[in-house]
């Protein structure tokens, strides 16, 4: 299990938010601020709900393998469910700095728009999730060893990037919709995205068969793309914009 | 111990300047390059500070370029401990050997003795460090400046001369306990003088070199960490870019945090820990507190605080209670004698130098040199706060023991939580605009995080990876 796997996964789970950290957030310092404070609000929101499994687990009786099972599901689930009700604090939070702000400014303009603060919220808490999910498997990648030797799926390693990839952008889509729902008052939005984020938790309980959990995920992350684009001010004209610049651009330059 | 303070009237105009898209560091802003210990010559101070508005965007608008400076140093400080820990052994092994600051042991047959030797420990080292406060404040109160001058100077030396003869010494044990003999002795530090920084260098390269089988000759190893120790001292006590300044300190952070990481026992460190940075908050909040007299001396007075210390130590110039800090660290080495107990390194205690607690303290005796001129050169680039010195290698130290400890989400939150309570701690810094303990906030963080995360967090997470479950 030599280097390549370790190389490869890393850039399959982390290349996407590491393009986009480098490219929209490395050069603004308010922007890191509130990456690092979002990463931040998902650990406490790991923090609490695995204090709870904690909890569970040592008044259950560690013998009983499917108790332990699903008090691990129960972990999980309630864990989606901090981690949604904490996003929503952070909002808040966000909401209240960025008044803060704007007041102390000169023209009374926030330097930052809360649909960048909700991708950048969104983008802190997926590097934190995937950082969490991923980084022990790549330090054990880097190790001897032979995947599945007990029967175990072979395709540990790569399935767990891709989800992982999957989960980073899932969360950084659910971030804007979300601050976008709390925006305009929304609630249906809110349960929405709690109750795709237990989906897609829930489909990879179906693990190791990961025709169940990965593509569903994907799917997800595709629908939840274009929900983001458009909830964010995105429509058909701008892409076609964007789209006709490019072309513009070659044909004059 | 350190606390930061922003100096509204020294906001510079090109900072007060509002940018709507910040620059990557805050010496683009400076159309010259800055010389350590120089202050940029033209930095026209505004003769009028018109509104409190303005005063306030100021403060925020750099405050956070501020606090991405200094989320640099301490990520690659972070990098480079963690990077060295697991790949040279030589850091996590227990080799029975301890500061002379903590004499008593760890290794004990029940847990309330462990307890009571670490409380012991912990209580002669901050002891020492309140001690050697006072009498710092003592001497600038009573306008002492020479022999601030001097102390500074000697206990800059002997500090080196101190750091350098435990690396020589763990080398040396090391490789005899390697070789296989018996004798684990000290031999002679005659020859430290003032290249310390290069033997720090050998002794690293040294176990770099072992531990990936590098062949390397004497000569050619000689000759480079001349050349490393001596451009450090320049670059540190003189004048150097400032690049290559910063990557020196943050180089001796490292250096630093490894060295305590190996040589402080477990238990003592999380108390010392603990209580330096309660006797922080005390000594800077505190009416009587020495940190807070000293502010409040050097302000009635109209100066920089330690302007004598900012000059001789070349670094800065700006003022911080990190010199202070740092000055009473290195009076303390100095003043005790530099004699490594020669203590047979039979110990195989895989645990012993894991702690997180890189401590402050240690940081304060020995590092708080190199922490503060790491904040030092943000200060010289952000010519109005002071950032706090200690909290870059007391999260060092911390981050490289949750990654000796073997579990990086451990070593991520703790990473996490220090840079959140370094942005709290700027916060404060930038409502309530006088002199904050740096430590606090950063080290409980970093502490609840870190216990948190390795009792609770860890195997949550593990089950979950062990299933593929996804949260």
């Amino acid at each position: 299990m030599p280097v390549a796997v370790f190389f490869g996964c890393a850039f399959i789970a982390f290349g996407p938010a590491l393009a986009l950290f480098v490219f929209t957030i490395a050069r603004e310092p308010l922007r890191v601020i509130i990456l690092i404070a979002g990463a931040f609000f998902w650990l406490l929101s790991l923090l609490l709900s695995s204090l709870v499994w904690f909890i569970a687990v040592k008044a259950s009786n560690p013998e009983n393998v499917s108790l332990q099972k699903g008090l691990l599901i129960f972990g999980a689930v309630f864990s989606v469910v901090l981690q949604e009700v904490f996003r929503f604090a952070y909002y808040r939070l966000l909401r209240k700095a960025n008044e803060g702000l704007a007041a102390i400014s000169e023209e009374n303009l926030s330097p930052i728009s809360v649909q960048q603060m909700a991708y950048v919220a969104g983008l802190g808490f997926g590097i934190m999730s995937g950082a969490f999910s991923m980084i022990n498997i790549l330090s054990d990648s880097l190790g001897p060893g032979t995947v599945g030797i007990y029967g175990d799926s072979q395709y540990y390693f790569i399935t767990s990037a891709f989800m992982t990839m999957a989960m980073t952008l899932l969360h950084t889509f659910w971030g804007v919709v979300f601050f976008d729902g709390c925006e305009k008052r929304r609630w249906w939005v809110i349960a929405a995205v709690a109750a795709l984020h237990l989906l897609v938790s829930g489909l990879s309980f179906l693990n190791p068969s990961y025709e169940g959990s990965l593509p569903p995920a994907y799917v997800i992350m595709v629908l939840m793309a274009a929900w983001a684009f458009f909830s964010s001010g995105g429509s058909l004209q701008t892409l076609t914009q964007v789209w006709m610049c490019k072309k513009n651009g070659v044909d004059s330059s | 111990m350190d606390f930061m303070e922003i100096h509204q009237n020294n906001v510079s105009s090109e900072g007060a300047e509002p940018r709507r898209r910040t620059s990557e560091s805050g010496e683009r802003g400076r159309g010259e390059t800055e010389l350590n210990g120089q202050p940029p010559s033209a930095r026209p101070i505004p003769a009028t500070v018109t509104e409190d508005d303005e005063d306030e965007e100021l403060t925020l608008k750099y405050g956070a370029k501020h606090v991405i400076m200094l989320f640099v140093p301490v990520t690659l400080c972070m990098v480079v401990v963690v990077a060295t820990i697991k790949s040279v052994s030589f850091y996590t092994q227990n080799d029975g050997q301890q500061l002379i600051y903590t004499p008593f042991r760890e290794d004990t047959e029940t847990v309330g003795q462990r307890a009571l030797n670490s409380i012991l420990n912990a209580a002669i080292m901050i002891s020492v460090i309140v001690v050697m406060t006072l009498v710092l404040v003592l001497l600038y109160k009573y306008r002492c400046y020479k022999v601030i001058h001097g102390w500074l100077f000697i206990s800059s030396l002997l500090l080196l001369f101190f750091f350098s003869f435990i690396y020589l010494g763990g080398v040396l044990t090391c490789m005899s306990v390697t070789c296989g003999s018996g004798d684990s002795g000290i031999t002679d530090s005659t020859s430290v003088g003032t290249h310390a920084l290069s033997r720090v260098l050998l002794y690293c390269t040294r176990e770099v070199f072992k531990t990936y089988n590098v062949a390397m000759d004497y000569f050619t190893l000689a000759v480079i960490i001349w050349n490393f120790g001596v451009v450090g001292m320049i670059c540190i006590h003189w004048k150097g870019p400032l690049r290559l300044q910063q990557a020196y300190l943050i180089m001796i952070s490292a250096l630093m945090a490894l060295v305590f990481i190996k040589y402080l026992p477990e238990w003592t460190s999380w108390l010392i820990l603990a209580v330096i940075s309660v006797y922080d908050l005390l000594a800077v909040l505190c009416p009587k507190g020495p940190l807070r007299i000293l502010v409040e001396t050097a302000q009635e007075r109209n100066e920089p605080i330690f302007p004598a210390l900012i000059y001789s130590s070349t670094m800065v110039w700006l003022v911080g209670m990190a010199d202070n800090v740092e000055t009473r660290k290195n009076n303390t080495s100095s003043s005790s004698e530099p004699e490594n107990p020669a203590s047979p390194g039979q110990q195989s205690e895989d645990d012993g130098g894991f702690t997180s607690a890189w401590v402050g303290q240690q940081q304060q005796q020995l590092g708080n040199l190199q922490s503060t001129e790491e904040s030092r050169r943000e200060v010289q680039q952000m010519p109005s706060a002071r950032p706090p010195a200690d909290p870059a290698d007391d999260e060092e130290m911390g981050k490289a023991s949750a990654t000796a400890s073997g579990d990086w989400n451990t070593t991520l939150a703790c990473f996490v939580a220090i840079l959140i309570g370094l942005c709290l701690t700027l916060l404060l810094l930038a409502i309530f605009k006088k002199a904050l303990p740096a430590l606090p906030i950063s080290i409980t963080f970093g502490l609840v995080f870190y216990f948190a995360t390795d009792n609770l967090v860890r195997p949550f997470m593990d089950q979950l990876a062990l299933h593929q479950f996804y949260i």
